[in-house]
């Protein structure tokens, strides 16, 4: 299948084309899933891809991605990937639970997933489609009402597969799980939709490394959505590595639901991709909850990266704090947009918001955006935001001590970024992410991809 | 070892020091003293090669080679050292890995091999153990939250682990109580060896109770206005400064 350069036709006809075609192939699904991707394309139909127009898109253009020729298959090409190829990409002991996916598509032979304890279930989603029906099928139907943003709806009406993870009450997965989205785009650039679905039981846990990578620079588009859900008492340790290639387009999100008393700590890491948009979405539903937002991003070249978050306070007494930093060189651009609200009633809220981008280079542009909306009394709120350069004094002490200006930007550029990778818990996945930055960044600068 | 002369410089425009003449021979202590204003940082951060500062006139040889023409770095690795008197925090680069890192820097630069991660480990042990500084200071972010004296306390640590033939202290001793005083004199006089050099860069007469100068200087205007033994020292603690300060008015421009 050749592509068509969406700008020929406009972006909507080329979406709504193929989702006949994905409906005449019959790769809709059950009836109740039919009618849910019905329901997302009419939405998406209606207003198209957003533009800079759209407040939440403003600093974000997506014309460089409607010029690309995208071939819309449904079909997960690549498939016969060697496992040498994405060994680079395990995260940990090769023991750990590792779900692979190209493409989109659930590759039995590349993962790895031995039988899990207490019963709980772990595989792909569309296979769950069948195995765990009516788990998969209240969690879509109990989030189907809510207003999707143009690439959500894309995700619902499109997606073929993705993780499904569901740990029982009461169980802890002891061991990380990784999920591996690989990318391989040797013809026709493509557009996959990776869906994900995470449900923990009361007082469970879980440990989840989501990576997102390429095998080669060609364009492509990956729109993924990872939906948790966590009850009462359950603690999920969360982290997304986005390691596109220079090809790469990346529009994610990440949402999560959280009952009382539950622990959800997300770091999201983006080193690679043409463009990244990753969205994470708490819904503190429950009182008491905790929810611990970071992420860091190093971009250089002409890399876009941008992040938005919204944490919803909706019960009393829930905790939220958000810590993103950005690195930026060459001509990138940055994005944060950070939204918290307070309901009504959410009294005791504590919710705290740090945003703080170092510039390497005077073609970087930021764009830093807190939006705090309270509608309750008796609450903390707080943001900060803060953008420079590195301290010259400081570059000055460590050159004291023999370090060369190249030596000096890079401990001192390390240091900035290890406020967020200090942060992770799990001692190899956070060794895993201090080698990948230390091969980010090079005499002080940030490397720009070959691949 | 240091041959300082004639050096004349400033910031921003403004001259600080007015002709500068200081010997320095291996072995000696030499004590830099002076009111506030004097230019006693000032001739510190010069040495070190701070670049806010610009020299306008005179020369520095170390070890018979020009100290100006040397970047900073170079400064350092030839074994030059700077105790700041304000420290720099450092957030998110842990102690031992900035130690490791100015260590290795140093030593590649004299041919030797890196020490590798317990090798390193094992030498900063004995020299935390000479400035008594608790092991937990070694993950802990370079100087960040880190209290007065404890800043100064790691000064003299990088110190000892760097083993630098020229160690300048700048007001190492100022803030510090009597204990810390006594740490960090201790860590200096564990350093004195009849091959390197010190220069004290101090207001106060008292660090001198503890370490014995052999050259007393007394720094006043960007000048240096009288040089003696460490009587001196004591005869400023008691009659102050402004005695040299009518001297220095009388000197020639």
């Amino acid at each position: 299948m050749t592509g068509v350069a969406m700008a020929d036709r406009t972006s909507r006809e080329i979406f709504l084309a193929a989702f006949a075609e994905l409906e005449r192939r019959g790769a809709a699904g059950p009836v109740w899933l039919r009618e849910l991707r019905r329901a997302a394309i009419a939405r998406f139909a209606q207003r198209g891809l957003p533009t800079t127009r759209d407040e939440e898109w403003k600093y974000t253009s997506l014309t460089p991605l409607t010029a690309l020729p995208l071939a819309l298959a449904v079909d997960g090409a690549g498939a016969g990937l060697a496992e040498e190829a994405i060994a680079p990409f395990w995260v940990g002991p090769a023991s750990w639970r590792r779900l692979v996916f190209v493409n989109g598509r659930y590759v039995a032979k590349l993962s790895a997933i031995r039988p899990v304890p207490g019963d709980a279930r772990i595989g792909s989603l569309a296979e769950a489609l069948i195995t765990d029906a009516e788990i998969v099928r209240s969690h879509f139907s109990a989030t189907a009402g809510e207003p999707a943003d143009a690439f959500g709806a894309l995700n619902t009406a499109f997606w073929q597969d993705g993780a499904f993870l569901q740990v029982p009450a009461g169980v802890s997965l002891e061991e990380p799980v990784q999920l591996l989205f690989v990318a391989t785009t040797p013809e026709a650039a493509r557009a996959d939709h990776p869906r994900s679905l995470i449900v923990l039981g009361e007082g469970s846990s879980a440990t989840l490394v989501e990576t997102y990578f390429a095998l080669d620079g060609n364009a492509y588009l990956t729109n993924a959505v990872t939906e948790l859900v966590l009850a009462s008492g359950a603690g999920v340790e969360h982290h997304k590595v986005v390691l596109e290639s220079r090809g790469g387009f990346h529009v994610g999100r990440t949402r999560v639901r959280q009952s009382r008393d539950s622990r959800f700590a997300s770091c999201s890491i983006v080193f690679g991709g043409r463009l990244v948009r990753n969205d994470v979405d708490a819904w503190l539903g429950g009182e008491g909850a905790e929810c611990t937002l970071s992420g860091l991003s190093v971009i250089g070249g002409r890399q876009h990266a941008d992040t938005h978050t919204v944490v919803d306070h909706a019960q009393p007494r829930a905790t939220s704090r958000q810590l993103y930093k950005g690195v930026l060189d060459g001509r990138a651009r940055g994005v944060f947009n950070g939204r918290v609200i307070v309901r009504p009633g959410a009294i005791g809220t504590d919710a705290h918001q740090t945003n703080k981008n170092l510039l390497l280079s005077d073609g970087v542009e930021v764009d830093s955006k807190p939006q705090l909306e309270i509608f309750a009394d008796d609450v903390k709120c707080s943001h900060g935001a803060a953008d420079g350069q590195l301290a010259e004094e400081a570059i000055f002490y460590l050159k004291s001590r023999g370090l060369d200006e190249a030596a000096a930007r890079t401990l001192l550029t390390h240091g900035f970024a290890n406020e967020v990778l200090g942060r992770i818990r799990v001692e190899p996945i956070r060794t895993w992410c201090e080698r990948l930055l230390v091969a980010r960044l090079h005499r002080g600068r940030v490397v720009e991809d070959e691949i | 070892m240091l041959s300082v002369r004639k050096l004349r410089a400033g910031v921003e425009g403004k001259e600080i020091l007015r002709g500068i003449d200081l010997e320095v021979r291996p072995g000696e202590v030499h004590a830099v003293m002076g009111p506030n204003g004097s230019g006693k940082s000032t001739l510190a951060q010069v040495l070190a090669g701070h670049p806010g500062y610009v020299v306008t006139q005179g020369e520095v040889l170390y070890e018979g080679r020009d100290l100006l023409a040397m970047p900073p770095e170079e400064r350092a690795r030839e074994g030059v050292f700077l105790a700041f008197q304000y420290p720099v925090e450092i957030p998110g680069v842990a102690n031992a890995e900035f130690l490791k890192a100015a260590f290795n820097e140093v030593r590649a630069h004299r041919g030797l091999e890196e020490l590798d991660a317990m090798e390193f480990l094992a030498l900063l042990k004995e020299k935390m153990n000479l400035v008594d500084m608790d092991p937990s200071f070694m993950s802990r972010p370079l100087n960040e939250g880190f209290s007065g004296g404890e800043k100064k306390r790691n000064e003299i640590l990088q110190l000892a682990v760097l083993e630098p033939k020229l160690a300048i202290l700048d007001e190492t001793d100022s803030g510090l109580d009597i204990d810390a005083l006594k740490t960090v004199a201790t860590g200096i006089n564990g350093l004195r060896r009849p091959d390197n050099a010190i220069i004290l860069v101090t207001h106060y007469q008292r660090l001198l109770n503890y370490v014995t100068p052999d050259r007393v200087h007394v720094l006043s205007n960007g000048c240096i206005v009288k040089s003696g033994d460490k009587a001196l020292a004591l005869e400023l603690e008691a009659k102050g400064y402004e005695w040299l300060e009518a001297e220095a008015e009388a000197l020639p421009r």
